[in-house]
């Protein structure tokens, strides 16, 4: 050896693909395993010349792909079904079909990065620049039109019993196979010798610059660039909006109340507040019972009705045990009570039910008692009843 | 000329060209400055791009009323110009992927090309659903992350799968890109003799060594993305007509949407590529890489997708006809015969008319006659797209509600402005990175593979 340089390997080149092959068969035969061909694109045939398994990145992209298609499905029904359940046209909260592409387009995804990842980084373990192949004449050749092949010495059939390697027996060989410009290539001892040092000023000083950076960007981003709002032409209009102040109106004040003794449209006065049992007494159920208004007290009654005293007025709703149960109507108080008595607790609301005249009209109200009659009578059914 | 001997493959790469003519041919726009005639083209396409900044920049400023869209014709020009550019894209990913697959060889001078368009295609549409969002700072909110809302996305909605096939294409088409594209920069990292550049080649060439334990896995990979692009370009304009078709609007509502979109998207794609490539082979002298019987290919692909376009039309007015649903019959007349008469007749000249031209052999193989069919299949398919869009809109199921689009200049100015986003990117491309793969068209040339029988 004319140095005291390390040998990473012997390279020879060749001119044509014929010869290449024939030199990695010639390889194989004679036992050498740490020898790697270098060509300007892959050639037909060279695995099989090399001997080389078949490769194992389809296992890598099955895998990925079957976890990713299934945990798609499993995040989507998760999302759509448990964590925020969405009817969208009455089909199941799970609606597999739909979660079809969607869950393909992930895999496709997850797959190919896993699969191009796995390869660079794991199985060729790039990115590699220091290796001692880079800057020689032999990888342009190999770059460009010429056949290489590259033997490390410190394949196991040239170690010596003095741990030296064999040199004749690697260049005999590849003068044997007709290689040409047989030269070593050594290691980059600037590359071998190299050592991290985590305080060096350089590395600190990019550490600082990183962190100042991220700093600002953050702040920025968080602060500054979060509340810009390109236009809000919508948010901003030429109105007044309830509780703003006006220069119009004497008193400053955008909402102005009715002037005094202004009454609503299609509203009656109700005289008998706090006295349910002459209001009781007076008044008539105007709504004749027909199904038509059976059906419209009844919507009412499961909208407004229904949340505490029950979808059948018994009492039993999702309200039990949280509150001051709510009664039963079916009792034999209520049973006996007129309607209109009725209509004074719907109206005025009683202990902890409230008023629901602002939600119910006049007729509404009477509505509803004519459905709730039609429950009572349901549940507390003569045997006349059935015939 | 006359007589063709089918019994030999036509070569892919004509002439005796030696492989490191190759290296030199292919990275000599990387090396050497820019001339006039380039700079003159990106000065166009940069004038094009400032025009559609303006226009941008007006729109995020007043709001999207700047455009000629108003209810019901809340689509127009943004969505049209959407799925135009997504389906340009279709051509790089069936020429880098399914052609593959079918051992197309003939590919192989066009694909890094085709892949390169592919991806500022992508690029450009991708624009177009976020400022139609109105408040396209928002954009975020398409995807499903975690919130204070504490609420997801719909994911039964083709808006929804819109976003996953676009952004996945995208993602997917760029990974296919860089690794066809390493081999070919560490060529350039030899080949350099400028220290920077040598630096930002060894860099994103990751070290390649050529080396035939890697080659092996990376053909492996290659495959198993062919394999995932071929369905994923399919799946991309597939769910792009969903969101058409999965509507209730006649004319919108129908089964046939997704092919003839695939179809309609690979017709365009096409017909841009070949267009580019001819300006391409004669500016950088690569006449015989990308040959004229890889045009006339192309134009065959172009010939077969154009006649499934005309068939999805005939179909379409057929069913219109045979469904017997007024409204739809009623749009398919009014399609024709409507306000928007005239861009549907250009929209059937340029699509159904010209290519069939391509039945004949000297039209196949004149520059002049298919450049000029190349742009009137894209000014047709550009049609297709608003005449789908708008027509179905403006006249739906009531009459009282109707209303015509006119579009504004700020429309036509976002236009354009695309176009020159798109053509920058692409000059940019050109003198950036190899625009043709110098390692798959040296493993095609004549000579350069082991002569098999031999060993084996």
């Amino acid at each position: 050896m004319m140095s005291n340089k390390t040998v990473y390997s012997y390279t020879g080149i060749f001119e044509t693909p014929n010869q290449i092959v024939e030199a990695a068969e010639r390889a194989v035969k004679e036992g050498f395993t740490k020898y790697d061909v270098n060509t300007p694109y892959p050639l037909h045939g060279m695995d099989r010349a090399m001997k080389l398994p078949p490769s194992k990145l389809g296992y890598v992209a099955l895998i990925f792909g079957l976890s990713a298609a299934l945990a798609t499905a499993l995040v989507l029904g998760w999302m759509s079904a448990i964590d925020y359940p969405l009817v969208v046209g009455g089909k199941p909260l799970f609606s597999f079909p739909a979660y079809v592409p969607v869950m393909f387009e992930v895999t496709v995804l997850t797959a190919s990065i896993a699969t191009v990842v796995a390869m660079l980084f794991f199985f060729f373990k790039l990115p590699n620049i220091g290796h001692p192949l880079h800057g020689t004449e032999y990888m342009k050749k190999v770059s460009s039109d010429k056949y290489g092949i590259s033997i490390k010495v410190n394949d196991p059939i040239l170690i010596l019993p003095n741990n030296l390697f064999d040199e004749s027996k690697v260049v005999k060989f590849l003068e044997s196979v007709g290689a040409k410009d047989i030269t070593p290539v050594y290691w980059d001892e600037e590359e071998i010798n190299y050592q991290n040092k985590i305080l060096d000023p350089k590395f600190m000083a990019f550490l600082v610059a990183v962190a100042i950076i991220t700093c600002a960007v953050t702040y920025f981003s968080l602060n500054v660039l979060m509340n810009i709002t390109p236009f809000n032409w919508m948010v901003e209009q030429q109105k007044l909006s309830a509780q703003q102040n006006s220069n119009v109106f004497k008193n400053n004040s955008g909402m102005l109340a009715p002037i005094p003794g202004t009454v609503d449209r299609n509203s009656m006065p109700y005289q008998y507040t706090g006295q349910p049992d002459s209001a009781g007494k007076i008044l008539i159920n105007p709504i004749p019972v027909s199904s038509e208004s059976l059906r419209k007290g009844q919507i009412k009654f499961d909208i407004y009705c229904s949340p505490c005293h029950g979808f059948y007025g018994n009492g039993s709703s999702r309200l039990n045990g949280q509150f001051p149960n709510p009664p039963t109507l079916h009792s034999d108080k209520i049973r006996n009570w007129t309607d209109a008595r009725i209509f004074a607790v719907i109206t005025d609301g009683q202990n902890v039910m409230p008023s629901y005249s602002s939600q119910l009209t006049v007729d509404e109200r009477w509505t509803v008692i004519n459905y709730l009659r039609s429950l009572q009578r349901a549940f507390n059914a003569k045997e006349s009843d059935v015939q | 000329m006359d007589s063709v001997d089918y019994t030999v493959e036509i070569p892919v790469i004509e002439g005796k060209t030696t492989l490191g003519e190759f290296d030199e041919l292919i990275s000599r726009p990387t090396i050497t400055n820019p001339d006039r005639k380039y700079y003159i083209a990106l000065s166009i396409s940069l004038s094009m791009l400032g025009l559609g900044v303006i226009g941008l920049t007006l729109t995020f400023y007043y709001g999207i009323g700047m455009w000629g869209n108003n209810i019901p014709v809340a689509w127009a020009f943004d969505i049209t110009n959407f799925v135009f550019w997504v389906g340009i894209g279709h051509a790089g990913t069936l020429i880098s992927a399914i052609l593959f697959l079918l051992r197309q060889k003939w590919r192989t001078g066009i694909s890094r090309f085709a892949e390169g368009m592919t991806i500022f295609a992508v690029m450009t549409a991708g624009i177009f659903p976020i400022i139609h969002l109105g408040r396209p700072w928002l954009a975020g909110y398409l995807f499903p992350y975690p919130n204070q809302h504490a609420l997801w996305v719909n994911f039964t909605s083709p808006l929804v799968w819109d976003v996953f096939a676009v952004s996945t294409y995208f993602t997917v088409s760029l990974i296919f890109w860089y690794v066809g594209l390493i081999p070919d920069l560490a060529v350039l990292r030899e080949r350099t003799v400028n220290k920077i550049k040598k630096i930002i080649y060894s860099i994103f060439s990751l070290g390649w060594r050529f080396s035939n334990r890697h080659w092996q896995h990376y053909d492996m990979v290659y495959l198993i993305l062919a394999g995932f692009a071929t369905p994923l370009v399919l799946s991309v304009h597939t769910i792009v007509s969903f969101d058409f078709a999965v509507s209730i609007l006649p004319g919108w509502h129908s089964t046939i949407f997704p092919p003839y979109f695939v179809a309609g998207a690979v017709f365009s794609g096409f017909a841009i590529v070949q267009n580019v490539l001819i300006l391409v082979r004669k500016i950088f002298n690569y006449e015989h890489i990308i040959t004229l019987n890889t045009l006339e290919r192309m134009n065959k692909v172009i010939l077969l997708t154009g006649s499934m376009v005309a068939y999805s039309y005939l179909m379409e007015m057929f069913i219109a006809w045979y469904s017997g649903i007024q409204p739809e019959r009623f749009v398919f007349i009014n399609r024709a015969l409507g306000p928007y008469a005239i861009e549907f007749w250009i929209m059937v000249s340029c699509n159904v008319l010209f290519p069939q031209l391509f039945w004949f052999k000297k039209i196949r193989r004149s520059i002049k006659m298919m450049f000029a069919i190349g742009i009137f299949v894209n000014v047709g398919m550009w049609m297709e797209r608003f005449v789908i869009i708008v027509t179905s809109l403006s006249r739906d199921f009531l009459p009282s509600s109707w209303h015509h689009f006119t579009p504004t200049w700020v429309d036509f100015s976002i236009l354009i402005g695309s176009f020159g986003f798109f053509f920058t990117w692409l000059l940019l491309f050109t003198k950036a990175l190899p625009v043709v793969s110098i390692a798959e068209v040296k493993a095609v040339v004549k000579g350069s593979q082991p002569t098999h029988g031999i060993h084996s």
